[in-house]
């Protein structure tokens, strides 16, 4: 990369691979210039998203996201907990993101990757700043008992944007949750419904039959690229490895910013440049809206 | 739309700042920093041979320990309170477990300060080495130690400076605090924290001195100190929000940058035997 116009004048004899993996932000930035990224996309891009909810039939709500090639699986189990003091009609949510050796050939078994405590945080902030969950939802008895929802969410593969997908996939399976069924038994305390005896009406039902929770203004996330003038949208963890300046914004469905996330890097963001990442992640907001509602659809016509 | 703040100030005045720099001996740079009641001592060691795994060796690797001022684990806690409150002892393990594999909050504070400081060097000159920022905070004036961030920035690029670690530009670092009026106040203090409903933290280049033609330090037609380095939320605001932070904060950052430069400037010309 020191010798730019070596590689220019190289570029003309050497074959496009040799290219590739020897200049290869020379690569990236004649594609940049035609405003085309090698696998083809135009700069603004996503790749294929697609959603499966109910991925692990175990966990109470569970979806599997991808985006190109960047897989997530998100599952939530849900257990009944005494609320806290000082917000006795509430609920809890507990986020846990793992990246395990497998996603990545930069995660070291025994060593977790400096992304985790990243994406974890801004994961459980932009699900509680959003209001996405309506946490008195979540209680059963005031003061007694609530649920506690453990979201976690596994990294299959990490192609680039692990944080957008990880979002996505948090939020498809919390779509997807049934909270389970319970009642208060002789004693006081909260047990769970089994199927066969959910007739059974002697008990006091706190919560009768399986529900799904409402959800309110849902957030959605895009990853860009800033590298000079150019704004990629969702890249590739080679486009990432290549072109380091990250911005990741935050937006929910009713166009608030839950979150503008960039952690320094070489390139500096102006305000156009801000503006334009908001600009292409309302965009991306209205495409995941429509995905996750046909996921969904498509969930409810297979149970049927 | 006018607030009163507990302390007195505007809505755009920053707590008293006070920069030292070599205050600690052995180190090869150190700088504290505060504002108000916060106070962060930054150290520098290096470059020294080598860089971490993972790390392009072509460059100057920049690791960056953060140490907090008590040992408690925040936010993590409450859950683990949560289980002991229900007996739930079997679900503890897992916690634990998790609390073991995710370390602390200061891992993200590291990264964003380690991003933030590989912005403002200039990384080339020192290939296959490795500079070590260790943050201490010595007074937290914040509920959570993610307000420190601002400060610690400024610490560890006073530091830098001190330790005469070649940069390309400083950075100056501010806190931006969103009311449910919609009013933006600027470096809260841990009462105002509370009352809020968004934080925005942002790090801007100060404005460089040199003979360098004006065209050649703009971008897009906006001076270069107006751009982003680094920029952290947490909290729900509109877009028009966030633009009306960026604007107080620039504001706001012009004169914290003057500051930095006041205070890093006499030792500069008066010190230089320490070089050696």
């Amino acid at each position: 990369m020191g010798l730019p116009d070596a590689s220019g004048d190289l570029s003309l004899e050497m074959e496009v691979d040799a290219f590739r993996r020897l200049f290869p932000l020379r690569f990236y930035e004649r594609h940049l210039a035609e405003s085309i990224r090698p696998d083809g996309r135009p700069l603004g891009s996503a790749r294929e998203t697609s959603i499966a909810p109910g991925a692990v039939a175990s966990a109470d709500g569970s979806a599997l996201a991808k985006i190109g090639s960047t897989t997530m699986l998100a599952a939530i189990k849900m257990e009944v907990m005494t609320p806290t003091i000082e917000l006795p009609d509430e609920g809890c949510i507990a986020v846990d993101f793992h990246m395990p050796p497998i996603c990545s050939p930069i995660v070291r078994p025994g060593r977790p990757s400096e992304a985790v405590p990243v994406v974890s945080t801004t994961l459980s902030d932009s699900i509680s700043s959003s209001g996405m969950i309506n946490l008195k939802e979540l209680s059963l008895v005031s003061g007694k008992a609530a649920w506690m929802a453990y979201l976690d969410i596994y990294c299959l593969d990490a192609d680039g944007a692990p944080f957008d997908a990880a979002l996505l996939s948090a939020v498809a399976a919390c779509s997807h949750l049934q909270i389970p069924a319970v009642s208060l038994n002789d004693d006081g305390k909260i047990v769970v419904v089994s199927e066969e005896d959910g007739g059974k009406l002697d008990k006091e039902h706190v919560n009768r039959e399986k529900r799904k929770l409402t959800l309110r203004s849902i957030p959605f996330s895009l990853t860009c690229i800033l590298h000079k003038n150019y704004i990629l949208a969702d890249p590739t963890a080679q486009e990432e490895s290549i072109m380091e300046t990250v911005v990741t914004v935050v937006l929910d469905s009713s166009s608030h910013l839950i979150s503008l996330y960039k952690p320094g890097r070489a390139v500096l963001a102006s305000t156009s440049a801000v503006q334009d990442c908001i600009a292409l992640t309302r965009q991306r907001v209205r495409e995941l809206l429509k995905i996750l509602d046909e996921a969904n659809s498509s969930m409810e016509v297979d149970k049927v | 739309m006018e607030i009163d703040r507990v302390d007195g100030r505007t809505a755009n005045q920053l707590r008293p700042l006070a920069c030292s720099r070599s205050v600690l001996n052995r180190a090869h740079g150190s700088a504290s920093w505060s504002q108000g009641d916060t106070k962060v001592l930054a150290g520098v060691y290096g470059p020294k041979a080598g860089t971490k795994k993972n790390e392009n060796p072509e460059k100057t690797c920049i690791e960056v320990i953060w140490k907090p001022c008590t040992g408690q684990i925040g936010g993590t806690i409450k859950p683990l309170v949560a289980l002991f409150l229900t007996n739930k002892f079997d679900g503890i393990w897992d916690i634990i477990f998790t609390l073991k594999l995710k370390g602390n909050p200061e891992k993200e504070y590291e990264m964003i300060v380690k991003r933030t400081l590989q912005s403002i060097c200039i990384l080339t000159i020192h290939p296959n080495t490795t500079i070590s920022v260790i943050v201490q905070v010595v007074s937290d004036d914040g509920s959570v130690s993610f307000m420190l961030l601002p400060c610690a920035i400024n610490a560890a690029c006073a530091a830098l400076v001190d330790a005469g670690i070649p940069l390309k530009h400083l950075a100056v670092a501010i806190c931006c605090c969103l009311a449910e009026s919609g009013y933006v106040i600027l470096d809260p203090t841990k009462l105002e924290e509370q009352k809020m409903k968004a934080f925005t933290y942002l790090v801007f280049p100060n404005s460089i001195l040199s003979g360098l033609t004006e065209g050649s330090l703009k971008m897009e037609g906006e001076p270069m100190e107006h751009a982003i380095i680094t920029s952290v939320t947490r909290g729900a605001m509109s877009v028009d929000d966030y633009l009306h932070c960026l604007e107080r904060g620039r504001a706001a950052s012009a004169k914290m940058s003057a500051f930095l430069r006041r205070s890093l400037q006499p030792q500069v010309s008066t010190d230089s035997s320490k070089a050696g």
